[in-house]
C-alpha cells in the first residue's frame, strides 16, 4: 500500500489482539451494516404521511410518500387542491424521486466503506447517510411551502384561502379539512441509521484513534 | 502514553441528548395518529332505559310491545341494516332495495321503466340498447313492465350476493341485474309468449331460470281465433340458461316446453333431493274462454269451475338433455321442446291441486312441494318421494292433451287447514312454514313434518298459530326463506291493501309492508312495523343476509361500461378531451370532475349528428356526476369512474346549456357548459 492510500485507509487491526479486545473493531462494522440495512429497506416503506378529515370523508383521506413517489388518495387530493389552486401533488420533486434510490444506495455504500477506513475518513464517508432524515424533511418543507405559497390566484376558492404554508409534521386546518402530517417507517428507519452511524462511529473512534495515533507516533 | 481520551465523556451525553430527543419526536408523531378522531359510537356508552325514555313511551302512549317493536327495528344512525330486501316494484317495472329490520328504502333499480336520477333511459346508449333489446314488437315501444318475482342468484342452493333476475309479467320479459352495481344489464323478451307470471325463478346454481308462463296464447306471437282456444292457444314454460362468467342470459341455449292451454301459474324449482325438477302451478284447466258479454261466464267463474287443477312436475335435467339433442321445433327463431316430445320422453306429468292453485313452494330439503288453493283453505302438501314412486308405477290417467296424470292420493303427504284465501308459502329454521291468507288478511304459522319434526315442539303438520296483519297480504317473504338454509327471524308480509294504516294521502293508497317477529317457537309472532310502499306494486320479495353481498363503491377503474362490466377503451381521458368533425357528424369525448366538463363550449351546426362520450373521472365515493342536454332528452346518472355515450341528430338550433344534474359539490351550479347549435 502506498503512503497515501494509507494514510487514507488508516491502520490495519493489530493480529496480536484476539478475545474480547477483538469486539471494540467490531462495533463499528455491526452498527454501520445495520445502518445500511435500515436504510435500504426503508426505500420500500414510506417516510411520510398526510392524512385529510372532514364531514364528507368519514375514513379520511390519505396519501403516502415514499423516497421516490407516492400513494393512496393523490387522485381525490389533487382533485380538491384545484378548488384552492394547489399544483397537482405529482408535480413536486420530481428530481428528488427520479434520483433518490440512487442517491441512498450510494450513499449508504459509501458508509459501508466507512468499515474499511480507519482514520478520520471514516466520519466523511459515513455522515451523509446520517443526513438522510433531515434532508428528507427540509426538502418536504421546502416542497410544501412552494406549493403552498404559490397558488393559482384564479382558482375557484382563492379569494377565501390565502397562500400558507403547510405544516411538514402536526396539524393543521385549511377549509372544512383538518390535516394531519406524520412521518412514516420510512422515517423512522432512515432516523434509526442516522443514530446507528454516530453510535458507529463514536465507536470507530474509540477504536482506531488509538491506533492512528500510535502509528503516528510510531511513523 | 496517549492523552485520556477526553471527548469521550462529551460524546457520550450528546448521544444520549440526541437519543431522548429523537425518542420524544417519536413519541409526539405516533401521539398524532392517535389523536385521530375516533368514529362516533365506538367511545359511546351503551346505557339501560333510563326514566326519560319511560316518559317519553308514556307521553306518546306508546305501549310495551310497541317500545319492544321499536327497539327491534331502530338502526341507528350510521349504522347498517342486518339483510336487504329485493322486491318486486309491481307495475312501477322497478326493483325496489329495502333494508331490515329498519325498513327503509335503499334504492330503487330501473328495470323496463325509464328513471331519470339514474339516467336509465333517457340517452345514455347502454340504457337505451338494453330497453331496445327487450322491445316485444317492432311497432310500440314499450316503456313499463310489470315486475313480480325478483330472484337472487344462488349456489348450490343459497342465494350468493351476485344477481337478481326479475320478470315483467305483462309483455313476457326477464331482466338480469348486477348486483357488483345494482344495475340492470340485459333484458330478455320472451319470443313465444304473452305473458309471463311464473318468473323468475333459478335452479339451485343458477343454470336455469325459470319463467312460467300465464295466459294462454297462440305461441310465437300468431293469430288464432278465440273459437280455435284448444286447438290453437298454448301455455308454456321457458327455462332461459344463465351464464355466471359473462352475466348474460344466452337465448340461443335456453328453451321453452309447449303445455296445454291452460295458464301457467307460480313455479318453484327443486333443490336437494328433488334438484334437476321443477313444479309449476295452473289454473283454467277448465279452458275457459270468458265472453261475460255474450253471455259466457266471466272468467273468473268460468276459471274457478273445476275442484283440481294441474300441478306441473317437470324433468328438466332430462329436457335440458332433449334440448340439446334437437328434438325441439323453432318457434319465433326460439327452441320448443313440443308436448308429444314432452309425453313421450316422460318430461311432464300433472298432479291434480286444489283449488284455483297460486303458489308451490319446496321445502328447504326438497322433500316436500307445498301448494296453496285460493279457494281451498287447506295447504297441500306433496311428497317428491310418492310423486317419484308414482312415477315409477307407471299408473295414470291422461289430461285431454294425453299428458300423465298422476293419482292425487298416492302423491298426497298431508293437508292442513289453514284459513281462507290461502297463497304462498315461506320457511323459517325452526321448521315452521308460513302461509299468507289473502282473505283472511293473516300469515298462518303451521309446523313441517318428516325431517323438520325435532326442530319445532309441536305435532307435525299442524297450525301452530296466525298474525293478523293490515290487509290482504299477498305474498310473504321470510329471510332467505326460500333457500335450502332459511335464517327465520324476520318476515315481511306484502300487503295489497293499507286502508286505513297511514295518513290518507288521498284515493290512490301505499301498499303496506309489514315486519313480523318471527324468531320465537308457538304462538308469539311480533307484528314490528308498517312500511308504506308509495312507489309501486309490489308482489314479491326475498331478502339476503346484507353481509353477502359485495357491491363496488365505485367502479373499478375509470372509463368503466357498466353494460359490459369493463374499460371501454374509447372512453375520454383527461388530457385527451376533444371535439372532432368528419363531415356531419361531431364527436365529443368529454370528462366530468367536480365542478367542471371539459370542454365547457361546444358549437356545432343545425343538422349534425353528435356522438357525445363521458367519463366521470372521479375516484371518490359518492362522486356522482349528473349530465343533462334539456331540450334533447338527455339525462343521465354518471357514477364514479362510469364512461357513457349517447347520440342524436342537432334538430334544433339555438343555445342550450348542459349541467350537472346531481348536487356534486358547493361550485355544482358552476359545473355546466354551453351547446350552442348555429342555424
Amino acid at each position: 500500500m502506498n503512503s497515501k492510500l494509507q494514510t487514507f485507509f488508516g491502520p490495519r487491526v493489530p493480529h496480536e489482539q484476539g478475545g474480547t479486545a477483538r469486539w471494540q473493531y467490531r462495533w463499528p462494522t455491526i452498527l454501520f451494516t445495520a445502518a445500511a440495512l435500515c436504510l435500504i429497506i426503508s426505500l420500500f416503506v414510506p417516510y411520510w404521511n398526510m392524512t385529510l378529515h372532514a364531514p364528507q370523508y368519514p375514513k379520511g383521506l390519505s396519501v403516502w410518500v415514499y423516497v421516490n413517489g407516492m400513494e393512496g388518495d393523490v387522485a381525490e387530493i389533487d382533485g380538491l387542491n384545484h378548488y384552492i389552486g394547489m399544483r397537482p401533488l405529482v408535480e413536486a420533486a420530481q428530481l428528488e424521486q427520479r434520483f433518490s434510490i440512487v442517491a441512498i444506495s450510494t450513499i449508504a455504500l459509501l458508509m459501508l466503506a466507512a468499515i474499511f477506513v480507519h482514520t478520520k475518513w471514516a466520519a466523511v464517508l459515513a455522515l451523509p447517510a446520517a443526513t438522510v432524515p433531515i434532508v428528507f424533511l427540509t426538502d418536504m418543507y421546502l416542497w410544501l411551502r412552494h406549493f403552498g405559497l404559490n397558488l393559482d390566484p384564479t382558482a375557484p376558492l382563492s379569494s377565501s384561502i390565502k397562500p400558507f404554508v403547510p405544516r411538514v409534521l402536526g396539524t393543521g386546518t385549511i377549509a372544512q379539512f383538518s390535516t394531519t402530517a406524520a412521518a412514516d417507517w420510512g422515517l423512522y428507519l432512515a432516523t434509526a441509521a442516522s443514530l446507528l452511524i454516530i453510535t458507529g462511529l463514536y465507536f470507530h473512534r474509540k477504536a482506531y484513534k488509538p491506533l492512528v495515533e500510535k502509528a503516528v507516533i510510531s511513523g | 502514553m496517549l492523552p485520556p481520551a477526553k471527548p469521550l465523556v462529551s460524546t457520550r451525553w450528546w448521544m444520549i441528548t440526541l437519543v431522548l430527543a429523537l425518542a420524544v419526536a417519536f413519541a409526539s408523531c405516533r401521539d398524532n395518529d392517535a389523536a385521530t378522531p375516533a368514529s362516533p359510537g365506538e367511545d359511546g356508552a351503551s346505557t339501560g332505559l333510563t326514566n326519560d325514555a319511560a316518559a317519553i313511551a308514556e307521553a306518546r302512549g306508546l305501549t310495551p310491545d310497541d317500545v319492544t317493536a321499536a327497539l327491534k327495528t331502530y338502526v341507528p344512525t350510521g349504522q347498517h341494516d342486518e339483510y336487504l330486501m329485493f322486491s318486486s316494484g309491481g307495475h312501477a317495472g322497478q326493483v325496489f332495495v329495502i333494508g331490515l329490520p329498519s325498513m327503509r328504502i335503499l334504492k330503487s333499480i330501473a328495470v323496463f321503466t325509464p328513471e331519470p336520477w339514474q339516467g336509465w333511459g333517457y340517452g345514455s346508449s347502454d340504457s337505451m340498447a338494453i330497453l331496445a333489446e327487450g322491445q316485444p314488437n317492432d311497432t310500440q315501444e314499450v316503456l313499463w313492465g310489470d315486475t313480480h318475482h325478483p330472484a337472487l342468484s344462488e349456489t348450490e342452493g343459497d342465494y350468493d350476493g351476485q344477481f337478481v333476475f326479475i320478470n315483467d309479467k305483462a309483455h313476457a320479459r326477464i331482466a338480469v341485474i348486477d348486483l357488483h352495481d345494482f344495475e340492470t344489464k340485459q333484458i330478455v323478451n320472451n319470443p313465444i309468449a304473452l305473458s309471463d307470471h311464473g318468473g323468475s325463478m333459478v335452479t339451485p346454481n343458477t343454470d336455469w331460470i325459470i319463467e312460467g308462463g300465464q295466459y294462454a296464447a297462440p305461441l310465437g306471437g300468431e293469430y288464432a281465433p278465440l273459437s280455435e282456444y284448444e286447438a290453437e292457444y298454448r301455455g308454456m314454460v321457458t327455462f332461459w340458461k344463465f351464464d355466471r362468467e359473462s352475466g348474460r342470459i344466452i337465448p340461443e341455449e335456453s328453451f321453452a316446453l309447449e303445455l296445454p292451454p291452460y295458464w301457467q301459474d307460480l313455479c318453484d324449482a327443486g333443490k336437494k333431493v328433488s334438484e334437476g325438477w321443477v313444479f309449476c302451478n295452473s289454473i283454467n284447466t277448465e279452458m275457459a274462454t270468458g265472453g261475460i258479454e255474450a253471455g259466457n261466464p266471466p272468467f273468473e267463474a268460468g276459471v274457478s269451475q273445476h275442484d283440481m287443477d294441474y300441478l306441473h312436475v317437470i324433468n328438466l335435467d332430462k329436457a335440458a338433455e332433449v334440448a340439446a339433442s334437437g328434438q325441439t321445433v323453432t318457434i319465433n327463431g326460439f327452441q320448443v321442446i313440443p308436448l308429444e316430445t314432452s309425453i313421450a320422453e316422460n318430461l311432464l306429468y300433472f298432479v291434480p291441486e286444489p283449488k284455483s292453485p297460486h303458489g308451490v313452494d319446496v321445502t328447504p330439503g326438497g322433500e316436500y312441494m307445498v301448494v296453496s288453493g285460493k279457494l281451498d283453505p287447506h295447504t297441500t302438501v306433496y311428497s317428491f318421494e310418492k310423486i317419484q314412486q308414482a312415477i315409477a308405477s307407471g299408473q295414470f290417467t291422461a289430461d285431454p292433451y294425453g299428458v300423465p296424470v298422476l293419482n292425487f292420493d298416492a302423491v298426497l303427504e298431508t293437508q292442513i287447514e289453514l284459513g281462507l284465501g290461502p297463497l304462498h308459502t315461506q320457511f323459517d329454521n325452526q321448521g315452521y312454514a308460513y302461509t299468507s291468507l289473502f282473505l283472511e288478511s293473516a300469515v298462518a304459522r303451521w309446523s313441517l313434518g318428516g325431517p323438520y319434526s325435532t326442530l319445532h315442539p309441536e305435532e307435525p303438520w299442524t297450525l301452530v298459530s296466525k298474525q293478523p296483519v293490515q290487509y290482504n297480504i299477498g305474498h310473504l317473504a321470510a329471510a332467505e326463506g326460500d333457500t335450502v338454509s332459511p335464517d327465520g327471524g324476520y318476515l315481511v308480509a306484502l300487503n295489497k291493501w293499507a286502508v286505513d294504516r297511514f295518513t290518507n294521502v288521498g284515493p290512490l293508497l301505499p301498499q303496506n309492508f309489514q315486519l313480523i317477529d318471527i324468531g320465537n317457537t308457538g304462538d308469539a309472532m311480533q307484528l314490528l312495523y308498517d312500511m308504506p310502499m308509495g312507489i309501486g306494486e309490489p308482489h314479491y320479495a326475498q331478502i339476503i343476509k346484507a353481509d353477502k353481498l359485495d357491491p363496488w363503491e365505485v367502479y373499478p377503474e375509470v372509463g368503466w361500461d357498466p353494460r359490459h362490466q369493463m374499460v371501454d377503451p374509447n372512453a375520454p381521458v383527461v388530457g385527451e378531451e376533444r371535439v372532432e368533425r368528419d363531415g356531419n357528424n361531431v364527436e365529443i369525448w368529454m370528462t366530468a370532475v367536480r365542478s367542471h366538463y371539459t370542454p365547457e363550449n361546444i358549437q356545432i351546426k343545425q343538422g349534425d349528428h353528435v356522438i357525445w362520450h363521458i367519463t366521470n373521472v372521479e375516484r371518490a365515493y359518492d362522486a356522482t356526476h349528473g349530465f343533462s342536454l334539456p331540450g334533447y332528452n338527455i339525462q343521465m346518472s354518471l357514477e364514479a369512474g362510469e364512461t357513457a355515450t349517447f347520440e342524436f341528430d342537432a334538430t334544433e338550433s339555438g343555445v342550450f346549456t348542459y349541467y350537472c344534474t346531481e348536487f356534486c359539490s358547493a361550485l355544482h351550479l358552476e359545473m355546466v357548459g354551453y351547446f350552442v347549435i348555429e342555424p
